[in-house]
């Protein structure tokens, strides 16, 4: 009796604290679900979905505080690949969050900026370098294209340009060719 | 007599290749202006180095590599350098790209050639210096060589093969290459075998190439190099499919040669390996077969940047049937976008085609399973799979059936009784999962730096809370007074100021030799003397 008592409380302890350390040792930061929906989404951190960036975007959709289909840049693929991680039905892009776009890049126009700063303030990405007084310009490389830049400009030296097909970034279109009829 | 292997599939299509191989190599008459692409290989875009208005000399380096993967450009010839723009290139896309176009003066001045002396040169400066020389793979998919003359990690590259198969129909450049450069291709593969310390040098060429076959043995005598006649199939000179046959071992699916210990170099390029290295020659030209609705189909060596229509006309005078010039071979090439577009690196031949040569594709008729595509694809794929994956954008499922194993060599095409453009859906899938992938890159750069910008924010804000407390918190000044106060804190700031000067101290001074510490206390004895005159000047300065 005392044995088996001894055993069953030695055993609790032991695995409490297996159970214990392992909270500790192996701990995960982020709610997995947040991170798997984060990855689908397109880092574009434009806000279009109402929330201030991806990340709290999936926070909201794994919480169930959001629609998936909220996300224009992620467009319907995004959609698709969010209805099949979630395991619901796909829907049409609410269009009060906007429609997609071509991926561009926002361009300043270096005559007429002011060096006033206030892009670089709301640049979610840090992509636009300048400072006081001094002109700036995009980092073309780093912008995401998601518009964040042109309502703050005082003197709308902003303009967004669709990304052109060169040959770098060219692709092989789907085949179109005519069926024989039967 | 070594054992040949066979390698799953292949086809036999006409060849076509007595009509330009009857002729001797020519060498193509100077053009009236050269339009040298700055990307002509694989990987970055070679940087410009000259600017309009420049003279250049022949074989002055124009355009830098930028990067390990990026070879370097020269100028073809000497001249005038007239524009750097966007002009029409050989790509599929008919997009145009950044070249520099070269008005020639004629006189095909040089600049000075130095041989390399490759025996006792530090192998990565080697390397180096073949970027430089712009030297890359000639065989058509254009990968800069000095990169893959690299033995990397190993040691050393057991086999090195070359490739003079030449496969595909109506091409033969590498065949009159062999028949009338053969000791020039052997140096190359010397160099090679030097770079890669292989143990032994295999060198590739089908059979229906007799001629080449006698010349590569004659100048192989007494090197050790062995020159093997594989049977004609295409794609028997891809890479892997040589390998296949001489050797019986393929590279693992996704894998490169280097994996099972050999490396595959097309013979031109071993000739502009010896021409670079054993006489300072940089890849300015090569060898291109003209052919199909020409008058006299033959093999030029051509100035890379020489126009297409310049370099045909030279067959002959344009036939009015030509309907477009195709660069490559009929399986895998494609048709120039323009007939300005320039003679590079890739460019192994240019054929004139008409309709009667090359009649447009029957309608497609629905794929009816007959895996006869199955039965000719060399890599062991299942092309109608693919083909419904690509047709259905599945591309996860592509590429689990290896999508990425695919050589593109159109075996597939040509057996389909359905005349499907095959090939066209697998480069369609292929360049759709490219694009995902760079997207995937970016959005991954982006929220990496999102991610700071918030952790930034967060700091910043963390530092003035703190930088405020402090303030708050700090000693008062005393309160006695408005002008009392700032007379008080001007007062604090002379003392403080004081105090620093008169802390300088000579730092870092233990372990220096006994003249220097001397030197360094007359320049303290000055400076004590300099405070002092300066302080006396502030008492004895009139307020």
């Amino acid at each position: 009796m005392l044995t088996a008592l001894l055993v069953m409380t030695g055993l609790a302890l032991f695995l409490g604290l297996v159970l214990g350390f392992s909270a500790i040792k192996f701990k995960v930061e982020d709610n997995p679900l947040v991170q798997k929906i984060d990855a689908i989404l397109p880092q574009t951190q434009c806000g279009q979905c109402g929330f201030p960036g991806c990340k709290p975007y999936a926070t909201a959709i794994a919480a169930g505080e959001a629609e998936i289909n909220q996300c224009p840049p992620g467009g319907e693929e995004g959609i698709r690949k969010l209805a099949e991680l979630l395991g619901v039905e796909a829907k049409p892009l609410n269009a009060e969050h906007g429609a997609p776009k071509p991926k561009s890049v926002a361009v300043i126009d270096e005559n007429l900026c002011i060096g006033c700063t206030l892009c670089i303030q709301a640049c979610p990405v840090d992509a636009i370098l300048g400072a006081a007084k001094h002109m700036h310009t995009i980092i073309a490389q780093e912008c995401t294209g998601c518009e964040l830049c042109i309502p703050p400009c005082p003197v709308d030296c902003i303009r967004m340009e669709p990304i052109q097909e060169d040959i770098a970034n060219w692709k092989w279109k789907y085949p179109v060719y005519s069926l024989k009829r039967t | 007599m070594r054992q040949l292997h066979k390698f799953h599939g292949g086809v036999h299509p006409p060849q076509h290749k007595q009509e330009s191989t009857a002729r001797p190599i020519a060498a193509a008459p100077l053009p009236t202006r050269l339009v040298v692409p700055l990307h002509q290989h694989i990987g970055n875009r070679a940087k410009p180095l000259v600017q309009v208005g420049d003279t250049v000399l022949k074989g002055q380096m124009i355009g830098q590599a930028d990067g390990y993967v990026s070879c370097a450009v020269h100028a073809p010839t000497s001249g005038v350098v007239t524009a750097i723009e966007m002009a029409s290139v050989p790509h599929p896309s008919g997009l145009p790209d950044l070249c520099i176009t070269i008005e020639p003066d004629g006189a095909e001045r040089w600049i000075a050639r130095v041989p390399l002396d490759y025996q006792t040169m530090n192998p990565s400066e080697l390397r180096n210096r073949l970027r430089d020389l712009g030297i890359a793979g000639l065989g058509g998919a254009v990968f800069p060589s000095h990169a893959k003359l690299n033995p990397g990690k190993q040691p050393k590259v057991p086999t090195l093969i070359l490739n003079g198969a030449e496969c595909e129909p109506w091409i033969t450049c590498d065949d009159r290459l062999m028949r009338e450069h053969a000791a020039e291709i052997v140096a190359g593969a010397k160099i090679m075998r030097h770079m890669l310390g292989s143990d032994q040098v295999l060198i590739g060429i089908e059979d229906n190439k007799p001629e080449a076959i006698a010349a590569m043995r004659a100048a192989c005598a007494d090197t050790g190099f062995e020159v093997i006649a594989v049977p004609t199939i295409y794609p028997g000179g891809g890479a892997k499919q040589l390998t296949k046959v001489l050797l019986g071992k393929e590279p693992p699916a996704g894998g490169r040669s280097t994996d099972i210990g050999v490396q595959v170099f097309n013979v031109a390029t071993g000739y502009s390996l010896a021409r670079a290295v054993l006489h300072g020659e940089p890849l300015i030209s090569r060898i291109v077969t003209v052919t199909g609705n020409v008058e006299r189909p033959q093999n030029f060596e051509a100035l890379l940047g020489t126009p297409a229509k310049e370099l045909v006309a030279l067959a002959g005078a344009p036939r009015s049937d030509t309907q477009g010039y195709i660069m490559g071979g009929p399986m895998m090439g494609f048709t120039l976008p323009s007939a300005q577009a320039p003679v590079v690196k890739a460019t192994n031949c240019l054929i004139a085609s008409s309709p009667a040569l090359f009649p447009p594709a029957p309608p497609a008729l629905p794929c009816i399973r007959c895996t006869q595509c199955a039965q000719a694809c060399p890599v062991g794929l299942q092309p109608q799979d693919l083909y419904w994956f690509a047709r259905g954008r599945e591309f996860g499922k592509a590429q689990e059936y290896d999508l990425f194993d695919c050589i593109e060599c159109g075996c597939c095409d040509y057996v389909c009784p359905s005349h499907i453009p095959l090939v066209h859906y697998y480069r369609f899938a292929k360049s759709e999962i490219w694009a995902r992938e760079r997207e995937k890159n970016q959005a991954d750069v982006a929220r990496e730096r999102h991610e700071f910008r918030e952790h930034r924010l967060e700091r910043e804000k963390k530092e003035r809370a703190d930088k405020l407390a402090a303030k708050t918190q700090g000693p008062k000044t005393p309160a006695s007074g408005d002008t009392d106060a700032k007379q008080a804190a001007i007062q604090a700031a002379i003392e403080r100021a004081k105090l620093k000067r008169a802390g300088v101290v000579p730092q870092n001074v233990e372990n220096l030799p006994a003249e220097r510490l001397k030197e360094i206390e007359e320049i303290e004895a000055r400076r004590t003397q300099l405070k002092q005159a300066m302080e006396k000047q502030d008492e004895t300065r009139p307020d």
